[in-house]
C-alpha cells in the first residue's frame, strides 16, 4: 500500500511539472488529467474514495474536457507554441521556484516527525460526507448554491438571443 | 491477491472483447432481419465467422498515421477509449459472488467516472487528426457527451436514493420486491436516452454523422486503430446494457434459471433493444439533440429526483 501511494504521488508531481513545461496547450491539459487521476488514487488510499470518484467525474471527466473543447475552438498553432516557449525563459522560473522551495521545505518539516508510524486512515463513507454537508456545513453549502445560481443567471443573460431587440 | 480474483481480472476483458466482436455480427444480422434483407450470411454457419474475417482483414491493413496529425495523441486516443470501457466493467457485478470489484462502495460513481473519461477518446481523436471533419465531430462529441453525462448522473440518483447506496450489489439487493424500472420509470427513460447519447450510437451518433461529416471523429483512422474505436463502441453498448440491467431490471434476480444466466439474458435483451432503436429511428439534427437534453431531459430528471426524495421522506415519517 505504501509503495503504491508513493508511486501515485510521484506520478502526481511529475504530471504537474509536465503541465507547466508543455508548449502545446492540449498536451498540458492531458498531463493535468493524469495529475488529477493520480491524485484520485492517492485519495482512495487515504480512505476518501467518494472524494476520489467526484474528482474523476467532475475535474478529470467534465471540467478538463471543457478545457480541451475551448482549446479546440481557439485553433492554436505554431506561433502560439513559439510564444509559449518565449514565456518559459529561465528567468521566469525564479519567483515560482523560490516559493515552491519554501512550501516544499515546510512540507518536509511537517511530515518528518510523523515518519515513524504512519496512521492507518479510516474509510470515509458517502453517508459521512452527506451528513457533514447537510449538518455541520449546511450554511456553506447554501452560500455556494447561491453563487452557482448567480453564475447560471449571468450565463443565461450573456447567452440569450438578442435578435428580437432588448 | 487470490487466484479467482486474478483469473477474473484476466478473463473479463477477454470475454468482453470477444462478446463485442460477436456483437458486430449479431447487429448486422438483426438489422438484416428488421430491414427485410439477409445481412452477412456467407462466412461460416449463418455468417457467424464474418466478425473473424473482418478482424483478420483489419489487422493486416496498413496502419497509417497522417503526417499532419499529432502523433502521440493520435495513437493514444483509441487506447483511452478501449481502456475506460474495459475498466468500467470491473465494478459491474454479474452475480452476488462474481465480478471483480462488485462490492466497491462507490461502484456506480466509478462507472460514471470511467464513462466521463471515455469522452477523451473521441475528443482527442478529433483534435489530433488535424482535419476539419474530425475536429467538428470531436467538438460535437464533447458537447453531447458532457451534457448527457449530467442527465445520466441525475437519473441514476433516484435509484441511489431508493437503494441508499452507490454499491451496485446493494442496489440489486434492494430490488428484492419490485424492480426499480417500475417506481423509477421516469429515471429509466432518461437513463436509456443518456446511455445512447453517451455511447454515441444511432440515432444519437451525430459525432460521426456520415451524411455531413464523412465519418466524424475517426475520419483519419484506419486499420486496427479504427477497429479499436469500433470494438470500444460495442463494448460500450454492453456496458450500458449491463448497467441498465443492474440498476433497473433487478440484476441477476429471476426464477428457475441460475443468476448468471438471468444477468446475461437481461443484458442481451437490452442490447437487442439498442440495435432495434438503430434499425427503427432516424437521426435528429444536432441542435434538436441538445435541445432535447437541456429542455426536456434535465427538468424531467430533476423532477424525478425531487419526487423520489419527497416520497421517500413521507414514507419514512
Amino acid at each position: 500500500m505504501h509503495a503504491l501511494a508513493l508511486l501515485a504521488a510521484c506520478v502526481t508531481v511529475v504530471g504537474a511539472i509536465m503541465v507547466i513545461t508543455r508548449r502545446v496547450a492540449v498536451h498540458a491539459v492531458l498531463y493535468l488529467v493524469v495529475t488529477l487521476l493520480a491524485l484520485a488514487t492517492v485519495l482512495v488510499m487515504l480512505g476518501a474514495s467518494f472524494a476520489a470518484m467526484l474528482e474523476i467525474i467532475i475535474y478529470a471527466g467534465a471540467i478538463m474536457v471543457l478545457f480541451v473543447f475551448v482549446i479546440m475552438m481557439l485553433n492554436l498553432g505554431q506561433p502560439d507554441s513559439a510564444r509559449e516557449k518565449e514565456w518559459l525563459r529561465p528567468r521566469a522560473w525564479l519567483g515560482p521556484g523560490v516559493l515552491a522551495t519554501i512550501v516544499c521545505a515546510e512540507l518536509l518539516y511537517c511530515t518528518s516527525p510523523l515518519s515513524g508510524a504512519a496512521p492507518v486512515p479510516a474509510a470515509i463513507t458517502v453517508h459521512d460526507v452527506g451528513a457533514d454537508l447537510f449538518g455541520r456545513y449546511v450554511l456553506v453549502v447554501e452560500l455556494v448554491s447561491y453563487l452557482l445560481l448567480a453564475g447560471l443567471v449571468s450565463a443565461f443573460y450573456i447567452g440569450r438571443n438578442r435578435a428580437g431587440g432588448r | 491477491m487470490t487466484y479467482p480474483a486474478l483469473s477474473a481480472i484476466i478473463l473479463t476483458p477477454l470475454v468482453i472483447l470477444g462478446l463485442a466482436t460477436v456483437l458486430t455480427w449479431v447487429e448486422r444480422r438483426l438489422l438484416g432481419v428488421w430491414q427485410d434483407r439477409y445481412g452477412p450470411n456467407r462466412v461460416g454457419p449463418g455468417g457467424m465467422f464474418q466478425a473473424v474475417a473482418d478482424g483478420t482483414k483489419i489487422l493486416f491493413k496498413q496502419d497509417w498515421i497522417p503526417p499532419f496529425a499529432d502523433r502521440g495523441i493520435f495513437v493514444a486516443a483509441p487506447a483511452i477509449g478501449m481502456m475506460t470501457v474495459l475498466l468500467a466493467f470491473a465494478a459491474i457485478p454479474l452475480t452476488m459472488g462474481t465480478g471483480i470489484a462488485g462490492d466497491m462502495n462507490v461502484g456506480l460513481l466509478f462507472i460514471l467516472g470511467m464513462m466521463g473519461l471515455g469522452v477523451y477518446a473521441v475528443v482527442l481523436a478529433g483534435w489530433s487528426s488535424n482535419s476539419k471533419y474530425a475536429l467538428l465531430g470531436g467538438m460535437r462529441a464533447a458537447a453531447q457527451m458532457i451534457s448527457y453525462e449530467v442527465f445520466m448522473g441525475l437519473s441514476v440518483l433516484g435509484v441511489v436514493m431508493m437503494a441508499g447506496s452507490f454499491n451496485l450489489r446493494a442496489i440489486v439487493a434492494a430490488q428484492a420486491g419490485v424492480w426499480f424500472i417500475i417506481p423509477q420509470c421516469l429515471g429509466f427513460g432518461v437513463f436509456m436516452l443518456a446511455g445512447i447519447a453517451q455511447t454515441h450510437r444511432l440515432p444519437f451518433d451525430l459525432p460521426e454523422g456520415e451524411n455531413e461529416l464523412g465519418a466524424g471523429f475517426h475520419t483519419e483512422y484506419s486499420g486496427m486503430k479504427f477497429g479499436m474505436f469500433f470494438i470500444a463502441e460495442y463494448a460500450g453498448i454492453i456496458l450500458v446494457s449491463s448497467l441498465v440491467t443492474t440498476l433497473y431490471l433487478g440484476g441477476w434476480r429471476g426464477p428457475f434459471l441460475p443468476p448468471a444466466v438471468w444477468s446475461a439474458l437481461k443484458t442481451g435483451g437490452v442490447v437487442v433493444f439498442f440495435i432495434l432503436l438503430r434499425a427503427g429511428l432516424p437521426r435528429p439534427r444536432y441542435d434538436q439533440l441538445m435541445a432535447l437534453g437541456w429542455k426536456i431531459l434535465l427538468p424531467l430528471s430533476l423532477f424525478n429526483v425531487m419526487a423520489t426524495g419527497t416520497i421517500l421522506m413521507l414514507r419514512a415519517s
